[in-house]
């Protein structure tokens, strides 16, 4: 049976794992190697590299990173943040990822999801999906309100009016071979996951379903995958800062019910 | 003993930077092979890869490494497929129609049943017989897999199976027959039991050496990797 997978993710600006609250207030982390290394020891299913470095001296420093963590860490490895081209895309891999997840520049030029889909294999392109609440009032009735998410793009800094749903469907479409949804609303909040809007999404799309966005405990882990119908779930600050192990999270999983790869802990 | 020397194929859809990273942790002597020269010196043959056949198989045959790559696995030479590697030793692929290596009679086709495609993520792997490819390594055990594609072996060819995975439907996730085998998981990215799994097959590559078939000096390979 497939497993749900956990899986940390590390934010990575100018060479250090960080972590804020709706993508601001970063605080610094630790070594991305290390960390990579102790979340591999720990049980974590897969990694994700997310860059939000703002400089372009940050890149060459993220596929050193990235190389020196697929050297010595023997599960699969996400990058994501500022890829723009094929080009970019492929450096990335070359430097030892197996996915490259891409964000603002496919929104602004979809076709991208598809060079890079013909060129690496949809298993290879994430695309990852920003999300925030909005309600909608029907233009018939304005007493009438919908629900709705709205697709941000900037690290999540700026609004596209895109409908989350639309766009997860197009992704698809394009090649994307899996999507990563993050609530915006819920990013760094611990308020739970935003598990209407994962249902949503993974209802509608045949593609596995990486939800992200505002983990605080194990019990958020089964409601993302109970609720939401994530295939995987992913979350940041509450690995970094020990709150909770991978291996309680997975133990609460599978309590529950819901299939989950375990790991022998590893000696230190 | 000396390194088992193992060559990889390039077909230019690989990803081979972690399949040569895992060998290296394993021990092997890992050298990249995009001509039929680089071969040579070879004590075992990886064939990696993800994606569709149809590209692989073309630049196999650009590389002029059909014929070779084909004669090492009919002479029951050391080798290891990966992924698409395994899928090519089909017959042919449904997924763009393409003709592949044509060794181990049956077709690659999509798994239909399957609730989620492609399919991403650690699977069991559970074996319909025992093989050393496995020694150390729990019946049941996961790996992790990325593909939407499987090949399946026709009637005539149950005896290469080795073990089989579900999802949705089940399919093969492990063949071997003599010294070749394959794998539809990736063990380079499957952690403890996935490096398990290449030592054992780099092992098994340096038994086979021993029994004969004196490797040859090592010629004009091009390192992977260092350090």
């Amino acid at each position: 049976m497939l497993r749900r997978r956990v899986i940390p993710c590390l934010d990575v600006a100018d060479g250090r794992v960080v972590k804020g609250t709706r993508f601001v207030d970063l605080v610094d982390e630790g070594d991305p190697p290390t960390l990579a290394a102790r979340y591999a020891a720990e049980g974590a299913d897969e990694l994700v590299f997310l860059d939000i470095s703002a400089a372009q001296e940050g890149r060459a420093t993220l596929l050193e990173i990235v190389e020196r963590t697929a050297r010595q860490v023997f599960i699969p490895l996400t990058v994501g943040g500022g890829v723009h081209s094929v080009d970019e895309m492929r450096a990335v891999l070359r430097a030892g990822a197996d996915k490259v997840s891409l964000n603002t520049a496919a929104v602004a030029g979809p076709p991208l999801i598809r060079e890079c889909a013909a060129v690496f294999g949809s298993q290879a392109v994430v695309v990852a999906i920003d999300a925030r609440r909005v309600t909608r009032t029907d233009p018939l009735d304005p007493t009438l309100a919908t629900v709705g998410w709205d697709v941000l793009v900037r690290g999540g800094r700026e609004a596209t009016g895109l409908d989350a749903l639309t766009w997860a469907q197009d992704a698809v479409a394009l090649g994307a071979g899996e999507l990563l949804v993050t609530s915006i609303d819920r990013d760094g909040t611990q308020a739970g996951f935003d598990t209407e809007l994962l249902r949503a999404i993974s209802t509608s799309v045949r593609v596995p379903v990486i939800a992200s966005g505002g983990a605080a405990g194990p019990d958020d882990f089964v409601s993302a995958v109970q609720d939401g119908g994530a295939d995987a779930v992913l979350a940041a600050s509450i690995f970094h800062r020990r709150i909770h192990a991978i291996a309680d999270v997975k133990a609460a999983m599978a309590a529950a019910g819901i299939p989950v790869r375990l790991v022998e802990p590893v000696a230190a | 003993m000396t390194a088992v020397r193992v060559a990889v194929v390039d077909h230019g859809a690989g990803n081979l930077v972690s399949i040569g990273q895992a060998l290296v942790a394993v021990g092997a002597d890992v050298r990249l092979a995009a001509t039929p020269n680089e071969l040579e010196g070879a004590d075992m043959l990886v064939l990696p890869g993800v994606g569709a056949a149809a590209p692989a198989m073309a630049r196999l045959t650009e590389r002029e490494l059909v014929g070779p790559v084909r004669r090492w696995i009919a002479d029951d030479r050391p080798f290891l497929g990966i992924c698409l590697g395994l899928q090519l030793l089909f017959d042919g692929s449904d997924e763009d129609g393409a003709t592949t290596l044509r060794i181990v009679p049956g077709r690659t086709t999509l798994l239909d049943e399957a609730p989620t495609l492609p399919h991403i993520g650690w699977n069991q792997v559970v074996r319909r017989r025992e093989h050393p490819l496995f020694d150390g390594i729990a019946d049941g055990a996961d790996f992790y897999f990325v593909h939407s594609f499987a090949g399946r072996p026709a009637p005539a060819a149950s005896d290469w199976i080795v073990a089989e995975t579900t999802h949705g439907g089940s399919f093969v996730s492990a063949v071997a027959r003599g010294r070749r085998l394959g794998v539809q998981f990736h063990p380079e990215r499957s952690g403890t039991d996935g490096l398990t799994l290449l030592s054992n097959a780099v092992r098994l590559a340096a038994t086979a050496g021993d029994q004969g078939e004196g490797p040859a000096p090592a010629a004009g390979g091009v390192p992977v990797l260092v350090g």
